[in-house]
């Protein structure tokens, strides 16, 4: 199942199958966000933004305008 | 003997050789991702042995230090800021490129060292390659050595020297191992191999060689940095996309040469790991508990600040006294002795008194940072915050605003977005600072009750309490207003990595203390005693022999006094016929529809140099200079002041409530004004900031007097 990052829930994980270059900074990509790269949603901040998130080893936090130009493919748990 | 020989023999040859001139100097760059220990490890090289500047133009902070590797070689190192890649995004990371690709650069460094921490190896690893490709000669630490096994994490040490074409050691910063290994490893670096593993010709050997020479004699890989970098910065649309689907396709194909080379060097054993990130988080993120920790903590801070420091405080502060009466009985009467006593200790004096809080702020700000808990705070604000125009990295100084706009100020720098980091740093002003205290106890012991609200709340308390939370509530709604104002065509993101949860290492805190605090005493000192000796100047001098005329008819009128009295009505004289008196007089008209008379016009004026210089200031107006350690004294006096035409108090509620709204709110710290200036880069803010505080001042000021008068 595919969908965009900010829609994920806490604790699921899955792997990144596009990201869309004209809104994700470069910055973030050379932190690991790549396609193919494993992702796992660990926590939400209250009101649900922003989301903290552990991309292979790297563990990070962006905010959900962001988040919704990463795609990413659910791994059943 | 030959004569060379001879003179290598003489003790004046083994000093000069002993004494740095004849040392040789290897130049070294500390680099890293952000989080790897990489200042643990500069601090472990050099100790104190550091110097902490800017690079010129920018806030970018510079630092560099010596190191001894033998008697007869120095290394002279350079800790560059913390970044993720050479594709520079901000200006930390421009710093680092424009240092490692510019051979005419004095710091233009003889071997890099690039600092790695074991969880993240891969990503560190990314920033490795790069700077191999600038052919430099590189050495790999791993740093955090100690947390291989707790993560059980194994590496093949001699399988990624032959493979990454480099030497590597590994060390420890808090056990100190491994540091003689890296010196060892400075010394010899022109054995280290230039050859590289990966280069970016592989990609595509067309595009990249293809690229419009930037440069004579430029290597592959700095040409196309150059290349995307002048793109960006130029928003050079025809290119842009391109250039983006191609550092994209750079750092996916980095990824693989570097996983590639991984699933040999690196293994790891889930089970032997204890997850303390995600026990701890669990409790420093819950949407409830996070909150409470966190208030705790500024409970805490509010506590360390106000209680601890006020026994350091007092005795600096009767310290200086004590010099001050000590130099003006011990030097010969006379203008200099009034200059040096008057003007240049307190001047001193009211610099060093704010250490104490300086230091106590930054000791609790950087084990908050160290230990990895800020990350997490940053975490829990953003989303509120964010509705004000800032961000959840504007925490870190509306907290310190409580002590201190200066270091405040400086510490907006941690915030990347532009437009953010202006807005956090023209409201931060806004939080009420320490030096507003002493202010807002004499005027609230003045015109608030003590009384009890409920039999419980004391109404001073409460007061003192809606001070600051109206301060806050200035901050922020202010921000929200410059958030519609303020245009940027930045575009803005949030990234912030969550580093793992971290005893704090002592020498770092210790470091970070000591830096701040002397920043602190050399940047906003210079201008705060300068302040005060113009004060000085304004206070004792008036134009012609006004001074002395109007004291002979003082003397005239009061001399019956006895001698303390006397002199204390002969000092309040000479202030309101100096220029300082005369300057209170010609604002009178302005600041009269806020209930304030010329002598409370001094006393603002006073405040320019620190808002605490007001009490001191009344102290010397109501003639009660002699006496002015006594609170009691100055607000018995201040009771009693009538206006000379309504002869009603001055000192009513209406003035009392509109004086503290003037000082909650006006930018009268001109030590505020000059690092605004410095971290913006222009005069322009610093005025705009000025004239919207000074306004919105005014105007509550102006009501509150109007509605309760």
């Amino acid at each position: 199942m595919e969908l965009p990052l900010h829609l994920a829930k806490k604790n699921q994980k899955g792997v990144i199958t596009t990201i869309d270059l004209d809104y994700i900074p470069n910055k973030i990509i050379e932190m690991g966000c790549l396609e193919g790269n494993n992702i796992e949603v660990l926590q939400l901040a209250p009101f649900g933004d922003p989301i903290y998130i552990k991309i292979n080893e790297t563990h990070l936090a962006i905010r959900k305008e962001m988040a919704q130009h990463i795609t990413i493919s659910i791994l059943e748990a | 003997m030959p004569l060379e020989k001879k003179w290598r023999n003489t003790s004046l040859f083994q000093f000069l050789k002993h004494n740095s001139n004849m040392k040789n100097i290897i130049r070294v760059a500390l680099i890293g991702n952000p989080n790897t220990g990489k200042t643990s490890l500069f601090n472990t090289l050099t100790g104190l042995n550091q110097q902490v500047g800017n690079y010129p133009g920018i806030t970018v902070e510079r630092k560099v230090g010596m190191c001894k590797l033998n008697n007869t070689t120095e290394a002279k190192i350079i800790d560059l800021p913390g970044t993720y890649s050479l594709q520079a995004s901000s200006p930390d990371e421009k710093v680092v490129v424009s240092l490692l690709t510019n051979k005419e650069d004095k710091d233009f460094p003889d071997v890099v060292v690039v600092v790695c921490e074991p969880e993240n190896i891969k990503r560190n690893l990314l920033l490795f390659t790069q700077i191999k490709e600038l052919k430099l000669p590189t050495i790999l630490v791993i740093n955090m050595a100690d947390t291989l096994d707790k993560k059980g994490i194994s590496l093949d040490i001699p399988y990624l020297e032959k493979n990454l074409f480099t030497k590597v050691v590994l060390t420890s910063s808090r056990n100190n191992t491994g540091v003689k290994e890296v010196k060892e490893a400075i010394l010899d670096f022109k054995t280290l191999s230039l050859e590289t593993g990966f280069t970016i010709s592989q990609i595509d050997n067309t595009y990249f060689n293809e690229l419009p020479q930037q440069k004579e004699d430029i290597s592959l890989y700095e040409n196309w940095l150059t290349f995307a970098e002048k793109t960006i910065e130029e928003n050079n649309l025809a290119q842009l996309n391109q250039v983006k689907k191609w550092q994209h396709k750079e750092t996916f194909k980095r990824y693989q040469y570097i996983e590639n080379v991984l699933k040999s060097a690196k293994k790891v054993n889930p089970s032997s790991a204890t997850d303390w990130r995600s026990k701890l988080d669990r409790i420093f993120l819950h949407p409830v508990l996070g909150y409470v920790i966190f208030f705790i903590l500024l409970a805490i801070l509010f506590q360390t600040l106000y209680e601890w420091s006020s026994l350091p405080m007092d005795l600096i502060d009767t310290g200086f006294a004590n010099l001050s009466d000590w130099v003006k009985n011990t030097l010969p009467e006379g203008k200099l002795n009034d200059l040096i006593t008057d003007g240049l200790i307190p001047g001193i004096g009211g610099v060093v008194i704010f250490i104490p809080q300086i230091a106590f702020l930054f000791l609790f700000i950087s084990l908050l940072e160290e230990s990895g808990y800020m990350s997490r705070v940053v975490f829990l604000m953003d989303k509120s915050f964010r509705k004000f125009g800032l961000n959840g990295k504007s925490i870190v100084p509306l907290i310190s605003g409580t002590a201190c706009a200066i270091p405040a100020v400086m510490a907006t720098r941690n915030i990347e977005n532009w437009k953010d980091r202006l807005i956090t740093l023209l409201v931060t002003p806004f939080a009420t600072c320490s030096a507003r205290i002493p202010v807002y106890t004499l005027l609230i012991a003045l015109v608030i009750p003590d009384k009890k609200w409920l039999g419980v709340f004391n109404y001073q308390g409460l007061v003192l309490l809606g001070l600051y939370a109206l301060g806050f509530l200035a901050a922020i709604l202010s921000a929200k207003v410059l958030q519609k104002v303020i245009k940027s065509t930045h575009k803005s993101y949030f990234i912030i990595e969550m580093p793992s949860y971290k005893v704090p290492y002592y020498k770092n805190v210790g470091i970070t203390v000591i830096e701040k605090t002397k920043a602190f005493v050399f940047g906003a000192g210079k201008i705060i005693i300068s302040i005060s000796i113009i004060l000085w100047f304004l206070a004792n001098y008036g134009p012609n022999t006004k001074i002395e005329d109007a004291q002979k008819t003082t003397i005239e009128t009061y001399g019956d006094l006895n001698e303390t009295d006397l002199q204390d009505k002969l000092e309040a004289t000479k202030l309101e016929n100096s220029y300082i008196g005369i300057l209170g007089k010609t604002i009178e008209p302005l600041i009269a529809p806020l209930g304030y008379d010329w002598k409370i016009g001094i006393g603002i004026i006073g405040s320019f140099a620190a808002r605490e210089v007001f009490v001191g200031t009344m102290a010397t107006i109501y003639s009660i200079g002699s006496h002015q350690e006594e609170v009691s004294t100055i607000k018995t006096m201040m009771q009693k002041e009538t206006n000379s035409i309504t002869k009603k108090p001055i000192y009513n509620l209406a003035t009392g409530v509109s004086l503290l709204l003037f000082y909650a709110f006006a930018m009268q710290c001109m030590s505020t004004i000059a690092i605004v200036k410095k971290e913006t880069n222009s005069w322009k803010w610093p005025l705009i900031q000025f004239l919207f505080m000074t306004g919105l001042a005014y105007i509550t000021a102006f009501f509150a007097h109007s509605v309760l008068q």
